[in-house]
């Protein structure tokens, strides 16, 4: 069980304990319900957007560690961020996730690296990216690109 | 430990290669049964057998092997009567499986004979292989589906069955043993209530074949069904035992070759039972390897598996109760082979991830049971399911993996 403290990491175990901007927003600009029918992973993303910049994120519901710490690190990440910016990061880190080696367009991870260990438990990755999903679909939503989820 | 002294697992265990492999460089303790049991030699041994000196399309043939595999095909066939002790080889149809098994009932049975006012009753446990296929017939004719409740231990509200049953009732159709529970159902006082009213029965046993021994007949259920690979077969083949007069009032489930009897482009005349619901060429290999599972647990003997399981799952139930912050979901009096349980601070896929590294494959999720896990306020259950090689040793393994799970998350 020791080398899965690559995959839970003590940043990752406190981000899954104490989740930041784990709260409902009131008026959100964007809103978007996301769920990982398999696992039973549910959560809502709100966001708040102000001349192009992400002004507020934050995030409800329940799911397993990776999720519910991804989601927790994405609201500090996101937060001050253009939509370009916020898109290349979802892209970056999916890219971390999913593939060898990284594209020539990727951006800092920054903090987000620490979720890399998922790379090696492909089933997981899901379990990492359902915020960024649901956040993309929650931006969407907002500039009415998609209607419904 | 065990109470069944004669029990040799240790002989059992050998005849089923995979337990002797390693994963993650631990050895495979495999708890993850009651998704799909593993196959023993015996089994995959008569595939390989099969395709290397038996092989040919089944039934029609003049020449050698084509008798040979029709032969064996239909070994199997007599092996499934035996194993369920259906009345008529003829009542044995083989599917893809249990859920195809079901929906063919559904389209066949159920379809053509419900009208709008009509209801088909189920449970509040049902895996969804029992309830879309019943939704379907309901969106086709109008029916409404009903769901008889369970209570907090996860047992069936027997009073409110009896209730709901009534002049409206056109079909039941219940889970024998509960996939996300554990909870063996009473069948049999289930079936004895819903004859009383000319209701049939259908009974799911997809979890009950591998643990439980099954008499159709003294059951008395209308239909039965269960998949190949829960009970030490291939995956891909499944049965459904139906009582004679209502298979042969039924329309067949699918048009093709060998169901006919003839065919001209005026009118065809459908093969007689079993054949009449097995179109195309079958899957002679799974059926074949389904016969020498069957064999297999009949030589070893469902009364002593369910005994040496029960032990295990008793000593399971005891050990993990010890636990402090994890709880089991699903408390019936009666149980058979697995244990559902949740802990405090650590989501069911963390905790499949973690015993995974611990060599210990159990299943996580919502178990294709989504109304259980809503019933229960879970969005998902780890479960641990046992079979007839699992070992007291290997309960011990599962038990302290989840304690050292906890101990990380803590």
């Amino acid at each position: 069980m020791d080398h899965l403290r690559e995959l839970y990491q003590q940043v990752i175990l406190d981000h899954n304990k104490n989740p930041r901007n784990f709260r409902k927003m009131e008026h959100p600009d964007g809103f978007a319900h996301g769920n990982n029918p398999l696992c039973g992973d549910q959560i809502d993303v709100y966001l708040k957007l102000k001349d192009g910049i992400v002004e507020d994120v934050s995030f409800e519901g329940q799911g397993c560690a990776i999720c519910t710490s991804s989601a927790s690190m994405m609201t500090l990440a996101l937060k001050g961020r253009s939509e370009q910016e916020a898109h290349a990061l979802f892209e970056s880190f999916h890219h971390a996730l999913t593939e060898d080696a990284p594209h020539p367009e990727d951006v800092p991870l920054g903090k987000l690296s620490v979720l890399k260990g998922v790379k090696d438990y492909p089933v997981r990755v899901k379990c990492a990216t359902l915020a960024w999903h649901t956040f993309d679909a929650a931006l969407r939503k907002f500039k009415g690109e998609i209607s419904t989820e | 430990m065990s109470n069944t002294a004669q029990y040799d697992v240790e002989s059992i265990r050998r005849d089923f290669p995979i337990l002797h492999t390693q994963v993650r460089g631990k050895p495979l303790v495999y708890l993850d049964n009651a998704a799909s049991a593993q196959r023993p030699s015996q089994v995959i041994d008569a595939v390989r057998r099969l395709y290397e000196s038996q092989y040919a399309n089944v039934h029609r043939g003049v020449h050698h092997l084509s008798q040979e595999s029709s032969r064996l095909y239909e070994d199997a066939r007599v092996a499934v009567r035996g194993f369920v002790h259906a009345a008529c080889v003829h009542e044995i149809i083989f599917t893809r499986g249990a859920t195809e098994s079901i929906n063919l009932v559904a389209q066949c049975y159920a379809r053509p004979r419900l009208q709008q006012g009509d209801e088909i009753l189920i449970t509040h446990m049902e895996h969804h292989s029992n309830i879309v296929p019943w939704q379907i017939v309901c969106q086709q004719t109008g029916a409404e589906l009903r769901v008889v409740p369970i209570n907090d231990r996860g047992e069936l509200e027997l009073e409110r069955y009896h209730e709901m049953l009534s002049e409206k009732t056109r079909l039941v159709s219940v889970v024998h043993v509960s996939n996300a529970l554990g909870t063996v159902n009473p069948v049999a006082e289930i079936i004895a209530a819903a004859h009383a009213k000319g209701v049939p029965v259908l009974v799911d046993g997809a979890q009950a074949v591998p643990h439980l021994p099954v008499d159709v007949q003294k059951l008395g259920c209308d239909f039965y069904v269960f998949s190949g690979h829960k009970v030490y077969g291939p995956t891909g083949i499944g049965v459904l035992y139906g009582k004679e007069k209502l298979l042969k009032e039924m329309p067949p489930y699918q048009g093709g070759g060998d169901m006919i009897l003839s065919v001209t482009f005026e009118k065809t005349t459908y093969n007689t039972l079993p054949y009449k619901f097995e179109a195309g060429t079958p899957n002679i290999a799974g059926v074949i390897g389904l016969g020498a599972a069957i064999d297999y647990v009949q030589k070893i003997g469902l009364g002593s598996i369910a005994a040496h399981e029960h032990g295990l799952l008793e000593y399971a139930t005891t050990r993990l109760r010890q636990i402090d912050g994890l709880r089991i979901i699903g408390e019936a009096s009666q149980k058979a082979g697995l244990v559902s349980f949740v802990l405090d601070r650590v989501h069911p896929h963390d905790i499949g991830t973690l015993l995974d590294a611990e060599g210990v494959a159990i299943r996580t999720g919502h178990h294709c049971a989504q109304p259980v896990m809503e019933r229960f306020k879970v969005p998902a259950t780890a479960r641990a399911s046992f079979a007839m090689y699992n070992t007291f040793e290997e309960i011990d393994v599962l038990a302290e993996a989840i304690v050292k799970t906890m101990g990380m998350f803590s």
